[in-house]
């Protein structure tokens, strides 16, 4: 396989490192979601390019066209888009409530503020 | 039953809770949304062990959903594996949701109830999902419903730590499903297909190919950070700490189950024991994780003032135990892991149903507000340690058949080094339940303290709790039931895996 074939895994592959350095890095409770939709991203790039074909064309029936994409994983990751979506919403939601409750969206002042005391 | 809806069982399973969940919505007073998710769960088990028993008589159960057949449309197929975990989910919630709603009412605001008792249903739901589905994408969506009605529920619990606590399960169980997403994606690459089956048949052709191997890296280690195998379990302590107690019940009790199903499902049923072992060596990676779980989980349990994360602690040594039973890759170390799943859900879900209980008088579960408990809950209490005494493996309780079990299997292998980790997780077990023990029948209460007289937990959890204290008691005395159905499971798993890598 030539790199000219396969530079979108390379794409794919920067996305994904990112996506999960951001996560594991940042104490921003914000940024963490933001570096898990980064994330999630990567993986929707790989199952989409994954179904394309050199000069295919959508899944259409008609005689003119011969060479089709694969359709099934574009279909697969359009239900993995909508699961993203919804993580980012109830994550989001939380994010919402513990500023609410702590002040801050920093997980290390928060860390601090509860000192390990709070037991309910 | 109607002939009819027997055929269709295996989709029942999951429709059943799944429908439940909008028409707790709908109904909105807690009451009747309890109502309707007891109904749910106990049908759940009606229906699961009627496919048991199906499984057991005629053999694997395949439903092709809306009428596809098998490689293109979604295959529901139910094995002895399958049904044997669904049983396993559906007891758990069967028990714990009819009764404990005192629990509930004590620690989720009124207002929000029916919203409680949906995300239960629609936990459920997704567990059932994922061990009826023959579908690996349909696998992954499975998971994704039930860890974000986990993710809600943990969010119920009280104030800003609840939150948080779900907000890190959330990141971690995201990042965990996104990995089995990568590993499906490099999975279909390879093979084009997404039936287990199917990959499972078409595997040989590609045994060569990289993609292959990374797709098996990247599902093992996303369903190790869902099943919080050690070093992976960060976001499980504080989870189920903080949520409220009926939902460390519920998930304590089957969500680490169902993610320990799925590894079996995966490394056995869809790459095979041969590919997985003798070609991948996994057992290097698994085995020593497994026992450092073990031992860790234990250590750090000792040592914790809040009793609910004391047993949290303990679940990531007791999923480290049947991780380290499958790992054995042999028909005895298999059926020991999936024997230890049934009984540690079991006593699991007691020990979280007592906590729950204890929370309900005195409001609060560290060592030092249980002082004097066994004076004023002594029948709570007498639960909790029955239940215990089972994590440790005391004979005559399921536990001691468990890691009786895994014990033969690891000496079986010549693992003597594993053979002793096994027997010293159980010695930490039995100092830190001492622990408990020791505050609530020897020290005095603190003084100004509630009461004097005695106060049980509220019946509905007594009964609960002793109902599954009691079962771990039966299932120890009497190993037909556990032991006979995992030992066929097991050997089925190996048999239909062996010799087709040859």
């Amino acid at each position: 396989m030539s790199l000219s074939g396969s530079y979108h895994y390379l794409a794919v592959v920067l996305l994904m490192v990112t996506g999960l350095y951001v996560v594991m890095v940042n104490t921003n409770l914000i940024k963490k979601v933001l570096g898990l939709n980064i994330f999630q991203t990567s993986v929707f790039v790989f199952y989409i390019s994954l179904g394309r074909l050199e000069g295919g064309t959508a899944p259409i029936l008609a005689d003119e066209l011969s060479r089709y994409a694969n359709p099934l994983p574009h279909v697969l990751i359009l239900t993995a888009i909508v699961v993203g979506v919804a993580t980012t919403a109830l994550a989001l939601s939380l994010v919402v409530q513990i500023h609410r409750a702590h002040g801050t969206m920093e997980e290390d002042d928060i860390d601090d503020r509860e000192g390990g005391a709070t037991i309910s | 039953m109607i002939p009819a809806l027997v055929d269709h069982l295996p989709a029942l399973q999951v429709v059943t809770p799944l429908l439940c969940a909008p028409l707790c919505v709908l109904v909105r007073p807690g009451r009747a949304a309890h109502a309707i998710a007891s109904f749910g769960a106990i049908a759940s088990l009606a229906i699961a062990a009627r496919l048991l028993a199906e499984v057991l008589d005629h053999g694997v159960l395949s439903y092709a959903l809306g009428g596809w057949a098998a490689p293109w449309g979604i295959e529901y197929r139910i094995d002895g594996l399958g049904a044997f975990t669904l049983v396993i989910v559906t007891t758990v919630a069967a028990v714990v949701f009819p009764l404990s709603r005192a629990s509930v009412e004590a620690e989720v605001e009124p207002a929000r109830r029916h919203l409680f008792y949906a995300a239960l249903m629609l936990s459920l739901a997704g567990m059932a999902g994922i061990a009826v589905t023959g579908d690996l994408f349909n696998l992954f969506v499975f998971l994704e419903i039930a860890s974000l009605a986990a993710y809600v529920l943990v969010a119920f619990g009280r104030g800003g730590p609840a939150k948080l606590a779900a907000l890190r399960y959330l990141v971690a169980g995201t990042v965990g499903a996104t990995f089995v997403l990568i590993g499906i994606g490099l999975l279909y690459a390879a093979t084009g297909s997404l039936n287990m089956a199917d990959v499972s048949a078409r595997l040989p052709q590609v045994q060569q190919s990289t993609a292959l191997k990374s797709a098996f890296a990247f599902l093992v280690i996303g369903i190790a950070i869902k099943m919080a195998l050690f070093p992976l379990h960060a976001w499980l302590p504080n989870a189920y700490a903080r949520a409220p107690s009926v939902v460390g019940a519920f998930l304590a009790g089957s969500s680490t189950k169902v993610a320990v199903y799925a590894l079996i499902r995966v490394v056995f049923g869809v790459f095979g024991a041969d590919y997985a072992f003798a070609r991948l060596s996994v057992d290097w990676v698994l085995l020593p994780c497994a026992a450092a779980g073990v031992i860790a989980g234990g250590v750090v349990a000792l040592f914790q003032s809040d009793v609910k994360r004391m047993f949290a602690w303990s679940s990531v040594a007791q999923v480290a135990y049947m991780v380290l039973g499958a790992a054995l890759a042999s028909a005895a170390g298999l059926s020991a892991a999936l024997v230890h799943m049934m009984n540690h859900a079991l006593m699991k879900a007691a020990i979280f149903l007592a906590l729950g209980g204890i929370v309900y008088r005195t409001g609060a579960v560290s060592i030092d507000a249980l002082a004097g408990i066994g004076r004023r809950m002594p029948l709570t209490l007498a639960g909790l340690v029955v239940a215990s005494l089972g994590l440790v493996g005391v004979p005559f309780t399921a536990g001691f058949v468990s890691k009786w079990t895994l014990l033969r299997a690891a000496l079986q292998g010549d693992a003597w080094l594993l053979a002793t980790v096994i027997v010293a997780g159980s010695l930490l077990t039995l100092l830190y339940t001492g622990r408990i023990v020791e505050a609530a029948c020897l020290r005095s209460p603190p003084p100004g303290s509630v009461s004097t007289g005695t106060a049980e937990a509220p019946p509905g959890v007594l009964a609960a709790l002793w109902l599954l204290a009691g079962a771990s008691v039966f299932l120890g005395l009497d190993t037909s039931l556990t032991v006979g159905v995992a030992e066929r499971v097991a050997g089925a798993l190996l048999e239909s895996a062996a010799g087709r890598w040859r």
